[in-house]
């Protein structure tokens, strides 16, 4: 092997191929057989994989651990709700990252805004739209009572007169912590909820 | 900068072209004689040397006594601009011509105007409620509007 001006080994591309083929000849000569599957830990007894809880943990858990959101943004709070969902607060550190434009694929509905009363027959329209089990988080002045607007001609005093709201988030518009607040609030309350009829 | 229109000459031309028109010229807006509004506007939009051809705005101010509606017009032509007031009286019926003939930027803000504060524009297509919904009692931007 020659060595160069600077020092370095000259490979040619003879040399290189011979010291490829070497590496594969004596790897294929170790690996005639498989390797066994790394499983050896599954043969234990059969209790160590087994938890004891009820029907209702585990459903309850399933819920609220992925609750998705619908598009419900009338007004300013969805702003508050986008910075939530953005990556300094990171909405989906409580498996809800995907925020859904068909009320059909969503569980949760977040109010953020005022609600008119022209706009009202839309949102519950959307919130008949949703599969159950479905809930509903309040977000803002506006959406528990109206707000500054509560006096108002055109204003609905607080989405409660339309729908059933589980959580109400208070705030004008309420910060990313307080929304995330209310949402571990209703995973709370989903985790406390009787679902099996006897 | 557009040039806002001296309206002493302007008057005295207008008053020229429409006699009557005119009720009183103001430092920076005409009080125009409802009656002629709509002739006053069609003038406007397309004298030479005035060419108005753009409606920038309309809004509305219940004075109690009457309803004041103000007109911004814009020439984008000759880059000036002015400002048209007109009235119109009774609380029960008020009345002004509609000028979406001329501008149909004037379409959404009449009904609008007929929403809020109930000015009926004659000569309108579609004079119905656009911010309200239809079957509301009353118009809310009137001062003598009571929400509760």
């Amino acid at each position: 092997m020659e060595v160069g001006p600077t020092g370095r080994y000259i490979y040619s591309d003879v040399d290189l191929d011979q010291h490829e083929g070497e590496i594969i000849e004596e790897l294929k000569a170790h690996s005639q057989q498989p390797l066994p599957d790394p499983d050896h830990w599954l043969q234990g007894k059969p209790e160590r994989g087994i938890m004891l809880t009820s029907v209702e943990a585990i459903l309850n858990w399933a819920r609220r651990s992925s609750l998705w959101s619908v598009v419900c943004f009338p007004a300013c709070c969805s702003f508050e709700f986008i910075a939530t969902a953005a990556s300094r607060h990171d909405i989906s550190r409580f498996g809800m990252e995907i925020i859904r434009a068909s009320p059909r694929q969503a569980d949760l509905m977040i109010t953020a805004g005022t609600l008119t009363w022209k706009m009202a027959p839309s949102v519950k329209r959307i919130y008949d739209q949703m599969a159950e089990p479905k809930w509903v988080i309040a977000m803002g002045a506006c959406a528990i009572s109206g707000g500054i607007f509560q006096a108002s001609y055109g204003v609905t005093p607080g989405y409660n007169h339309i729908i059933p709201v589980d959580v109400y988030v208070p705030g004008c518009p309420p910060r990313p912590e307080a929304l995330l607040y209310g949402i571990n609030m209703l995973q709370n309350k989903i985790a406390k909820a009787e679902i099996i009829k006897k | 900068m557009t040039l806002v229109l001296s309206t002493e000459k302007l008057a005295t031309k207008l008053e020229q072209q429409l006699p009557g028109s005119i009720i009183k010229s103001n430092k920076d807006n005409l009080l125009v004689n409802s009656g002629f509004l709509f002739n006053l506007a069609s003038f406007l939009k397309t004298a030479p040397g005035l060419e108005f051809d753009f409606l920038s705005n309309i809004t509305a101010v219940d004075y109690y006594d009457y309803f004041e509606v103000i007109y911004q017009l814009t020439s984008t032509k000759h880059n000036h601009s002015l400002v048209l007031k007109a009235q119109c009286y009774g609380r029960d019926n008020p009345v002004l011509p509609s000028l979406v003939s001329l501008w149909r930027g004037a379409d959404f803000q009449e009904r609008e105007i007929y929403d809020l504060m109930g000015i009926k524009f004659e000569g309108h297509p579609n004079l119905k409620r656009i911010v309200l919904w239809e079957g509301f009692q009353g118009h809310p931007l009137r001062r003598d509007y009571l929400s509760w």
